[in-house]
């Protein structure tokens, strides 16, 4: 990233801000089920309504869950948080105010590590993450494009109100749009294996807004910020991103000033427009719920959700690399599934040879997982399964084309790859004792053929092989045939056993 | 059968079938319905639903079951929620609006075979302390047609006092069950903070309100108290802490009780008829073997500037989903935003948005700290003066109003208003359990006779048993409430 303005190498600073639905039984404040795509205010209740007289009551796993988050990048958990009211109108909100957490975050700090796909490793500073709830989801309707502007009439579905949410803020550490993928690819699979959330963008479980400026290298003062929101993947992280660079870049290039604003993201445009700018914003009238007692942790409490959390997705990645020696890019696929990344380290440590492990996971099982729709981890392999299947290709005891025919059997029907090779006879033959009857038996039969090969024509030495292993139905090893038919026909052997 | 008997004993003869539930249900609705229209306690009578209730308390009565409030009337302040009826908190904003939910406190009191008579009037949103505020209905005393029942709970007290319940709900946020309770000559109850559910009690002050009792007697109190006391999982802020069984263990004397007189609360500034009632009653205590015991409380003089910062700092909250887009009143407007406005200027009184006004100020950027926070501090520093004037004392005795019930429109100044809480505030704010008791009469000019005076006993926090032991004590050696009886009302409207 070498942006220049002017003559003047600048640098581009940001900061994430992401919020994220988490994966909770029932809503945060009442019992409602917290589930995505019912039927428009199903999933209601008086409270989650904000009906009059209705109280508040917290959900304990989800503030669990948000512990764990902060834990798992080594933030810290204050003895003390509380929830504050953040008071503001809005038709999708039913009390007319959303409780969350003002200035005790149930974490403070923390560092996300990440890795780029060339290899790079990076990281960026956690803020806090604190707990608050969601708001209801507004349509609007009778615009052309869904849009409040010009439309004749609003709905809100409620299902969504109260369901619990966590913010994430980072310090502005992120520099290019390549490390706040990243930085977000890491939350991801952290949040997916910690079982806080499905994190899915496209559902809206994962809604980030990305805070940029650009300033002179070595200046210390930040420039001018906008946020950017409304991305619904990764890419269109990059996309918005690399379009806000250079839209500022280019206003300041030309000697504008940035103006500070909501900006938000337009995928099919490839731009972002002006959402909101910095003069409307409200006087939210933070404090204390008084509702909800404070929420206190006892230093054993923190100590347990810390021994639970396990070994952490960033951890298993780098162990991918460093231990297994698989490429960075393997090891990502890997991190990013995390039943994968868990099917993967019991296969690899079962079989003993982690890259030819990796290759039927991320090859032929993975493509399987895909055409059927099943994980590999709920197919009919076991990890005990397919360190067998590598053992037995590995020591050459079956061939290419069996390993392939067993790989979609052993996912179908199950069974241990050894076992079936074993009572089936589907070894690979190796012997070449065994495989010169056959050599003899094709070259005697192909005469033509033979005379081809010695005039020169060393090209048909496949078309032997492959009848070879033809006659042998699949099971010789072609390396073994070739140098066999080659001794023969080359005269090491004598001619005479050609005819015998 | 007499509807003037006490809850304990309207129940004793429903469980040994002396009398049905649905036979009182009756006979006091005809009362509702000869004596209302003078008083005004009830914004609306539930009478099919006390009657379905008074089937099904028949129906376990006869099916062997023993229930504590066996066809015990029971009024309901209109704040509170019971599904299917209409809940209005006696504004404009929320008229029409049905509860499709009921509430705990008032739930536990129908599972324990009360009748819902009906929905009693208020200050709109709880707000006041004589029952002007109400949008919907106007109250009277019934000792004094031509005077407030007191507030916010006028309704719930009058209607107890009338005879139209036998007892009722109130909530109490900085005095309002305590004062009307005072101004009707009836015994009103605020327990600890948390000890009741506040599920289903529409919201004014969440740091302060709390659901209590209202009755002819000490011990209908603590029975109504002890069945709808304890944690609910519905109401984060209830405490989990066993309630003490409290109406079968009543005391009858003080022998060995200190009584705290509050230092700065000197009687110097009552009018003198006033002040010789509340000499007596002080003198009683000790004539019961209490002893007293002056203590300090130097910070109760910031009660209610304390409170009128927190109240509406909360209320401001509390109230901003009256806003017209899903329940209540809707004024439509231009836009959205025009149409809050519009809604709001239209549903809530002049009380009400002079709250939401200073409560929004107090808790603005720039002001919080200044109103907000101190505020909490000084709270902080009432909890404390009251911790530790209990550590001379189990109790403290002070008057629960300055005066006995003032004419209608006699106060038009708010601030002359909020006075009128000077002695229930600084027990609210540190979350106390306090009551007043009947302690005696004065009949100031004017008057069409006789007017009550309460008594106000406050206690530790959680100690309710013992408060209410020194109350029915009190009670039962002074015999106030049967010294006079309010005077005959006229009837209703069409058989004048």
């Amino acid at each position: 990233m070498s942006l220049s303005i002017g003559g003047v190498p600048y640098e581009v600073v940001m900061g994430i801000e992401c919020h994220v639905e988490l994966k909770t039984a029932t809503k945060m404040f009442c019992g409602c089920r917290n589930v995505f795509g019912a039927e428009p205010n199903t999933n209601v209740c008086p409270v989650c309504l904000g009906l009059p007289g209705a109280l508040p009551v917290p959900n304990r796993l989800a503030i669990e869950l948000v512990v764990k988050a902060g834990l798992a990048f080594g933030a810290e958990i204050p003895a003390f948080s509380k929830f504050d009211r953040k008071n503001y109108f809005y038709p999708d909100m039913p009390k007319d105010y959303q409780i969350s957490q003002f200035d005790t975050p149930l974490t403070q700090g923390g560092v996300v590590p990440f890795r780029l796909d060339d290899g790079t490793e990076g990281s960026c500073r956690l803020t806090r993450i604190h707990l608050e709830e969601d708001t209801g989801k507004s349509s609007h309707a009778g615009s052309r494009d869904g849009r409040i502007a010009g439309s004749t009439h609003s709905l809100v579905d409620f299902n969504r109100a109260g369901v619990p949410l966590m913010e994430c803020v980072s310090e502005p550490d992120i520099r290019t749009a390549a490390e706040a993928v990243a930085y977000l690819e890491t939350l991801k699979r952290t949040f997916v294996a910690l079982g806080v959330s499905d994190v899915k963008m496209e559902e809206g479980s994962l809604r980030c807004d990305v805070n940029l400026s650009l300033r002179p290298v070595g200046a210390t003062e930040y420039g001018t910020k906008t946020e950017i929101k409304n991305m619904n993947s990764f890419r269109s992280v990059a996309r918005a991103i690399e379009s806000e660079i250079a839209r500022q870049a280019g206003i300041l290039a030309a000697g504008g000033r940035i103006v500070q604003e909501t900006r938000g993201w337009d995928e099919a445009a490839g731009d972002t427009h002006p959402m909101r700018s910095k003069e409307q914003a409200h006087d939210y009238r933070y404090f204390p719920d008084p509702d909800l007692t404070p929420i206190e942790f006892a230093p054993t409490e923190v100590t347990r959700m810390r021994e639970s959390l396990g070994v952490l997705p960033h951890a298993r990645l780098e162990r991918f690399i460093a231990r297994d020696g698989l490429s960075v890019v393997q090891a990502q696929q890997l991190a990013d599934n995390h039943a994968l990344a868990v099917f993967y380290e019991a296969a690899a440590e079962r079989s003993g040879k982690p890259q030819a492990t990796v290759n039927f996971l991320l090859g032929d099982l993975s493509r399987l997982a895909n055409e059927t729709g099943t994980p590999v981890a709920s197919s009919g392999f076991s990890p005990d399964a397919l360190a067998e299947l590598v053992a037995l290709t590995d020591s050459g005891t079956i061939n290419s084309k069996t390993a392939k025919d067993l790989i979609e059997r052993v996912w179908r029907d199950g069974g241990s790859p050894r076992e079936i090779v074993a009572a089936e006879g589907l070894g690979q033959v190796s012997d070449s004792s065994a495989i010169d009857a056959l050599v003899h038996e094709i070259l005697a039969a192909n005469e033509k053929t033979v005379a081809d090969f010695r005039a020169g024509k060393t090209k048909v030495m496949g078309f032997l092989v492959g009848q070879v292993m033809k006659q042998s139905r699949g099971k010789a090893n072609p390396q073994v045939a070739e140098e066999r038919l080659r001794a023969v026909l080359e005269g090491a052997e004598p001619a005479s056993q050609v005819r015998g | 059968m007499n509807l003037d008997a006490t809850a304990v004993a309207i129940a004793a003869a429903v469980n040994a079938r002396d009398v049905s539930a649905v036979e009182v249900a009756t006979a006091m609705h005809a009362r509702i319905a000869e004596r209302d229209g003078a008083v005004g306690a009830y914004l609306a009578t539930t009478g099919e639903l006390a009657l379905a209730h008074a089937q099904l308390v028949d129906a376990r009565v006869k099916a062997g079951e023993r229930l504590p409030l066996a066809g015990v009337p029971l009024a309901l302040k209109d704040n509170m929620c019971v599904a299917g009826t209409p809940t209005t908190c006696a504004s404009k904003i929320l008229a029409g609006w049905v509860a499709p939910y009921t509430a705990t406190a008032v739930q536990r009191l129908l599972d324990a075979g009360a009748l819902p008579l009906g929905k009693t009037n208020l200050d709109e949103f709880a707000m006041g302390s004589s029952c002007e505020n109400s949008a919907l209905g106007k109250t009277a005393n019934p000792w004094d047609l031509g005077r407030v029942p007191g507030g916010s709970s006028g309704g719930s007290v009058a209607a107890v006092a009338a005879g139209e319940a036998t007892v009722a709900l109130g909530s109490d946020t900085g005095g309002s069950i305590r004062e009307p309770a005072a101004f009707c000559g009836v015994v009103g109850f605020k327990p600890t903070y948390g000890r009741v559910s506040r599920y289903g009690l529409i919201a004014f002050a969440s740091s302060l309100d709390q659901i209590g009792p209202i009755a002819h007697t000490v011990e209908d109190a603590a029975l109504v108290y002890e069945l709808m006391a304890g944690r609910d999982p519905m109401d984060a802020t209830t405490v989990d802490r066993p309630v003490e069984a409290v109406s079968n263990a009543l005391r009858e004397d003080l022998a060995g009780v200190r009584i705290g007189i509050v230092r700065e609360f000197g009687l110097g500034e009552l009018e003198p008829a006033v002040r010789d009632v509340y000499e007596r009653a002080y003198a009683d205590l000790e004539r019961l073997g209490a002893e007293l015991v002056e203590v300090a409380l130097p910070t109760a003089d910031f009660g209610i500037a304390t409170y009128y910062l927190i109240a509406p700092a909360e209320c401001s909250s509390n109230l901003a989903r009256f806003d017209g887009m899903r329940y209540g009143l809707r004024v439509e407007a231009a836009d959205v935003g025009a149409t809050y406005e519009a809604t709001r200027a239209a549903g809530f009184g002049d009380e009400v948005k002079r709250r939401i006004l200073i409560g929004t100020y107090a808790l603005s950027s720039g002001y919080y700290d200044a109103y907000y926070v101190r505020a909490q501090k000084a709270r902080t520093l009432i909890a404390a003066d009251f911790a530790k004037a209990f550590s001379a004392c189990d109790a403290i005795a002070c008057p629960a109003a300055a005066s006995p019930a003032f004419a209608f429109d006699a106060k038009t100044d708010p601030v002359s208003m909020y006075l009128m809480d000077y002695y229930t505030i600084p027990m609210s704010l540190a979350g106390l359990p306090s009551l007043s008791v009947p302690c005696g009469y004065v009949t100031p000019p004017g008057a069409a006779g006789p007017l009550p005076l309460g008594l106000e006993l406050s206690g530790p926090l959680f100690a309710e048993r013992a408060l209410l032991g020194f109350a029915h004590a009190y009670e039962r050696a002074t015999r106030h409430a049967e010294l006079q009886s309010i005077p005959a009302l006229p009837g209703p409207v069409g058989a004048r």
